[in-house]
């Protein structure tokens, strides 16, 4: 089955190289090579994979990578080799199918989306080439049973991650309050994560020097009995496995975009749509979960990191669902609920459910996709993202108003929804594991997910359309401005080519919960499980709690942004406590002057220090050397040519002494 | 990987080391071959003199790369194809070989000088002159590396410092003759330190007098004492001062945003990517393997000055707007890293030291190819000036974007392997130290992202919509060296099987050091 695994794996990787390589000047092939490439992969994955782990299967395959120590020697490293390798069990092929399905429909969709008035965009291309390049990476976070190969597709997916942003990389930044440019964009999501992953690879390190290895079964084992050198009390009296949890949890904190580091995946949504949907949404983004879930066995070795994951994502979950209220921007409403969503994960993680966070990563990949790109479908309609702009669109794109109305039931949790099943499992995760606060949290964070998912929608669809009105008249005529990611030739339903995975992703979207829930004899939770999955009772109160809540949610937004027109926003009565919401709670702002004043200021404190001061104290010293070198003036000419050939004239000297000498030797 | 008979290989390591010295004689006396152009533009024809070192160069490498393929990487702690002459009547012999310590960098310096040389097609004054000294520079170089003997070594490192001089003063930018003079200053004055550390050694050493690096290694200079203020400690001190100017190491770097500056872009690319590792391979050939006792005495020093190194270095070069003072600085930083492997004095330190020397290589070499791809057309440097040039330059802007994700460790990548490698060894030894230096590929990630984005991305100014992208023959020149950081980033079994058993018998030597 490793050979299935490997093939999946390296098919997105074929598909981008052929197209870096042969086929980047035609275009249309360059888009089906990556899309059946994808196909074939999601095809593998469902038919073959899945099946085989249902049936208990796993396997795996290592190989060494590089050289610590040389041949016969075997002291100075715990093993002579670094080693890499990809094994596959339910939790890997659980998370391959999300990946190749998802990124096979987002490469459908986008096949449309990148056509602009006809016109393929100059880098389409290159585009597919990145998506492929993308699934390739995110497939090794996947595959990965050593935590430096994981690393190695972890910075690769955020490399991919930085390249998409900045697709449109010569574009300016969009008319609108603190937005960035792509490219600046896409470099503030490296350099956050980046942050992340310095902890990340200290985590490795530590794990390498303490516990003699990077691969997930030996750490696991040794693990195991709570004794060992990974168990020696370290910094702070705390064991070494809780340090090196909580740096391998600094990743995930920026890859996850959970606070502190949550402030790049906004401004991500600078990129194409197709690509905050597949990326900054359903895959890429939940890799930080995936990461805690497949180290899970070192967190639960160590309660206080488990501790520390609650805490970030319970507060997480309630911080950004306060921020995705105050927001006009379609994608950034959606692009804070995937951080307030991943805080979920994470709090059921953190409170000790690994089935709960991954069931809710599982159905979040599906709605939120289907979510991102009918998002996607209505700018390619309307030529913005605001939804202040917007309104009416119901009468015309009735598809994606259905299938967006699905996405938005399942994000809200609405009764019997995907969402519903999975939110309800981290719910009562969190009873049993995280404290009454975090549950706290937790439900509040539920009705605040349906009023700003509701009001979004609402402001999208219901109402009088408020945009430029020849925009609603005309369907050929091109509005004045020209917007960052303008489809503007007037309101219609987008092609088959798009409608078609919306479609499709609305059936998981419903249904796939089920899969998990107590109807579905928790399938999913079983497999994940094994033998270890107990059933627990189902909590009936908070279940019922929890629907009420996001009815409210979805009744309060209809009473506030569905009963009338929308002409300035409610919320604005909050005054300060709004704009201080809207503005992100200066997080950025603080976080930029921090870099650009502490830390560019040091370095251009130090370069002049450098040119200043030390540059000027050895020179000196040398000019102390010199002025005993008076004598010699007259033969410094100044000419470069001069002392040129008085050392080409002092080595032909040497080199004559040299030869000669052993000539005269006796 | 491929057979290659001892006799045989002894002769092609001859022959790589003295045929770039018969090319530069041969350029020499052919002349330049076309006269100067007066228009300033460089014409895309190309000279005699590019074409004759060109075919030098490029027979070199194809030797060194036979020879590289041709290690028996299973004895990588030997010297193989050793060809030793008696010399001098003091002690000094004739002896060349290669080890798996060496063996890597000469496969950098024949690839690295082909580049530059091949990439140089633009120059347009005294062509032969300018070719000649290339091949000079790339004979002492090899000459550095494949000594094993200490007067030797001496001389070939004294011999590489006139061509570098002679480019930097004659081809480089407008303040050169300062550039370069303070280049050979620096290395002269810290030269003048190794030298009397090598007669110490030599003086104190092994009788018979003699200079053989390995029958110095079997001697024990700790019978003299041990602590700094020993004899091993002031040999160490004496001959880590001329390494150290090299490398460079805090305070000695001054000289090196300078030189980079004013040199023409192919000394750039021979100093960051080939020089600097002299010092490297110095502290590493001599400094530890010869005095192991006295490494154990200074590692708190190393240690204090690989972490100055790479945090200095990064931050100073957060502050640069100019691209190649930018790169400058960030390859002082990437030297604490080697610094760092070294002081950790174990295996896997030391490997990764020399894994880092052979990724920053070809990655800064890479990186200052492509600044002067750019300064070709745009005849500026400044990040201010550009921007969007990735839309006219497509090709340019995806290697340059290639070398600056090398640079900041990003897997995949050959900086990744080294920096990976030292980290895990340097984190037993001495654990503050290193995350201090992890920290820094943060650092490093956002000046090169930072300047690089500003100068490839954003909108394209009127100004350069006309500039074009790079042609093929410097597509060739850099693709080389872009292939090669791609390979050891994925596949490190190409160099770290022979690295790793070219520094074993420095880590067996510090280990016994240690104890004795």
């Amino acid at each position: 089955m490793v050979q299935t695994a490997a093939t999946i794996l390296l098919l997105p990787l074929l598909a981008f190289v052929l197209i870096v390589f042969v086929t980047r000047k035609n275009q249309p092939l360059s888009a089906w090579l990556s899309i059946i490439a994808m196909g074939l992969s999601a095809l593998q994955a469902i038919f073959l994979v899945l099946p085989f782990v249902m049936s208990g299967g796993t396997d795996h395959y290592e190989w060494q990578w590089l050289r610590l120590l040389p041949n016969g020697v075997t002291q100075g490293a715990p093993e002579g080799f670094l080693r890499l390798g990809i094994g596959v069990d339910a939790l890997a092929a659980i998370m391959l199918v999300v990946v190749t399905s998802v990124s096979f429909l987002v490469q459908v969709y986008s096949r449309s989306y990148m056509i602009e008035h006809g016109h393929r965009d100059p880098g389409y291309s290159r585009f597919f080439a990145y998506l492929s390049l993308f699934t390739f990476s995110m497939l090794v976070v996947v595959l990965a049973n050593n935590l430096l190969f994981l690393f190695i597709g972890w910075e690769l997916v955020g490399l991919c991650s930085y390249l998409l942003i900045g697709f449109w990389f010569d574009r300016t930044a969009r008319r609108g309050v603190h937005l960035l440019p792509p490219w600046v964009a896409a470099k503030k999501a490296f350099l956050t994560t980046r942050v992340g992953d310095v902890g990340f690879l200290i985590g490795l390190i530590v794990l390498w020097n303490r516990g003699g290895t990077l691969q997930l079964d030996e750490l696991f084992a040794q693990v195991e009995h709570q004794t060992g050198s990974l168990f020696q009390a370290s910094l702070l009296g705390q064991p070494v496995i809780f340090w090196a949890c909580l740096c391998l949890f600094a990743g995930a904190v920026g890859k996850s975009g959970q606070f502190p580091l949550h402030v790049w995946l906004p401004d991500a949504m600078e990129g194409p749509t197709p690509v905050s949907a597949l990326i900054h949404a359903a895959t890429m983004v939940a890799a930080g979960v995936y990461l805690v879930a497949r180290t899970y066995p070192l967190f639960e070795a160590s309660h206080g990191a488990l501790t520390v994951v609650a805490v970030i994502g319970g507060f997480t979950a309630i911080f950004a669902a306060t921020m995705g209220l105050a927001s006009n921007d379609i994608k950034r409403v959606l692009a804070y609920s995937t951080v307030s969503q991943l805080g979920y994960m994470m709090l059921a993680l953190g409170a000790g459910s690994l089935a709960a966070g991954m069931f809710h990563l599982f159905t979040h990949a599906f709605f939120k996709a289907l979510l991102f790109l009918a998002a996607g479908s209505v700018i390619h309609a309307v030529g913005t993202n605001d939804i202040g702009e917007m309104g009416g669109l119901r009468k015309f794109m009735p598809r994606t108003y259905f299938t967006m109305a699905i996405g938005g039931l399942s994000l809200a949790g609405f009764p019997f929804f995907s969402g519903f099943w999975s939110k309800d499992d981290v719910l009562v995760a969190t009873a049993n594991g995280g404290g009454p606060l975090l549950l706290a949290f937790a439900l509040i964070t539920v009705f605040l997910t349906a009023f700003y998912t509701f009001r979004m929608f609402f402001l999208t669809f219901h109402g009088q359309f408020r945009g430029p009105v020849e925009a609603a008249i005309d369907t050929h005529g091109h509005p004045a401005e020209i917007d960052a990611e303008t489809h503007s030739a007037g309101l219609h339903e987008s092609d088959f080519w798009m409608t078609g995975p919306l479609i499709i992703l609305a059936i998981p979207a419903v249904v796939i919960g089920f899969w998990g829930s107590p109807f579905g004899n928790h399938g999913f939770q079983r497999l994940l499980e094994g033998n270890a999955f107990v059933e627990t009772s189902v909590n009936l109160p908070l279940a019922a709690v929890s629907s009420v809540l996001a009815i409210a949610g979805i009744g309060t937004a209809w009473l506030v942004y569905g009963t009338r027109a929308y002409v300035s926003e409610p919320l604005l009565r909050f005054g300060a406590l709004y704009r201080i919401v809207n503005r992100r709670y200066y997080i950025d702002e603080f976080y930029m002057w921090l870099i650009d004043k502490v830390v560019i200021g040091a370095g251009y404190a130090l370069a002049i220090f450098d040119r200043q001061v030390l540059d000027r104290i050895v020179n000196g010293i040398a000019a102390a050397f010199a002025v005993g070198g008076r004598a010699l003036r007259t033969s410094q000419t100044g000419r470069v040519q001069n002392y040129g050939l008085v050392l080409f004239g002092g080595m032909a000297v040497i080199a004559v002494v040299v030869v000669l000498v052993p000539l005269v030797r006796p | 990987m491929i057979a290659l008979s001892p006799d045989l290989g002894r002769v092609i390591l001859q022959l790589v080391l003295w045929l770039p010295l018969v090319g530069a004689l041969v350029v020499a006396l052919i002349g330049n071959g076309r006269s100067a152009t007066l228009t300033g533009e460089a014409p895309l024809v190309t000279s005699r003199a590019w074409r004759w070192a060109t075919g030098f160069a490029a027979i070199t490498f194809i030797l060194a790369a036979w020879l590289f393929l041709g290690f028996d990487t299973s004895h990588a702690s030997n010297y193989q194809f050793e060809t030793r002459l008696s010399w001098l009547p003091f002690g000094s012999d004739y002896r060349i070989g290669v080890d798996g310590l060496s063996m890597p960098l000469v496969a950098l310096n024949a690839l690295l000088s082909l580049s530059a040389i091949a990439g140089s097609w633009r120059i347009t004054t005294r062509q032969s002159t300018y070719f000649s000294l290339f091949l000079i520079l790339e004979s002492a170089v090899f000459g550095v590396f494949t000594a094993s003997d200490l007067f030797l070594f001496f001389l070939f490192w004294e011999l590489e410092l006139i061509p570098m001089f002679l480019i930097i003063g004659i081809w480089g930018g407008a303040r050169r003759e300062y550039a370069a003079f303070k280049f050979i200053l620096y290395t002269v004055a810290g030269s003048a330190f190794m030298l009397v550390g090598i007669f110490l050694i030599a003086y104190f050493g092994p009788r018979p007098l003699t200079f053989g690096i390995p029958e110095i290694a079997q001697f024990n200079f700790s019978q003299y004492g041990t602590g700094i203020a020993s004899l091993g400690g002031l040999a160490f001190i004496l001959l880590f001062i001329g390494f150290a100017v090299k490398v460079p190491v805090f305070p000695f770097h001054t000289w090196l945003p300078d030189a980079h500056v004013e040199a023409p872009t192919a000394g750039s690319v021979m100093l960051a990517g080939v020089l600097l590792k002299m010092g490297g391979y110095g502290l590493l050939r001599l400094c530890v393997t010869l005095l192991p006792q006295a490494a154990h005495d200074w590692q708190w020093l190393l240690i204090i000055l690989a972490v100055v190194n790479s945090i200095y270095g990064a931050l100073v070069a957060l502050a640069q707007t100019d691209l190649k003072k930018m790169i400058a600085n960030s390859s002082i930083s990437h030297m604490g890293y080697v610094i760092l492997g070294i002081a950790a004095l174990t295996q896997v330190g030391f490997h990764g030291a020399l894994l880092v020397m052979l990724a920053h290589g070809l990655y800064s070499g890479l990186l200052f190819s492509m600044v002067g791809l750019v300064y070709d057309r745009t005849h500026t440097r400044e990040v201010s000036a550009m921007s969007g040039l990735a839309a006219r330059m497509p090709f340019i802007a995806t290697v340059f974007m290639l070398a600056g994700l090398a640079s900041l460790g990003l897997p995949g990548l050959a900086g990744f392997v080294a920096e990976f490698t030292t980290f895990i060894g340097a984190y037993g030894v001495f654990p503050l130290a290193t995350i201090l230096c992890v920290c820094t590929i943060a650092i490093t990630a956002g000046y090169i992202l930072w300047r690089l984005g500003a100068v490839l991305f954003g909108p394209l100014s009127p100004e350069w919509a006309t500039l074009g992208d790079a042609i093929w023959r410097e597509r060739i020149a850099v693709g080389m060296l872009a292939a090669a950081t791609l390979l050891i980033g994925v596949v490190p079994s190409v160099v770290a099987d022979m690295s790793a058993g070219g520094v074993a018998p420095i880590a067996n030597a510090v280990a016994q050091g240690g104890q004795r």
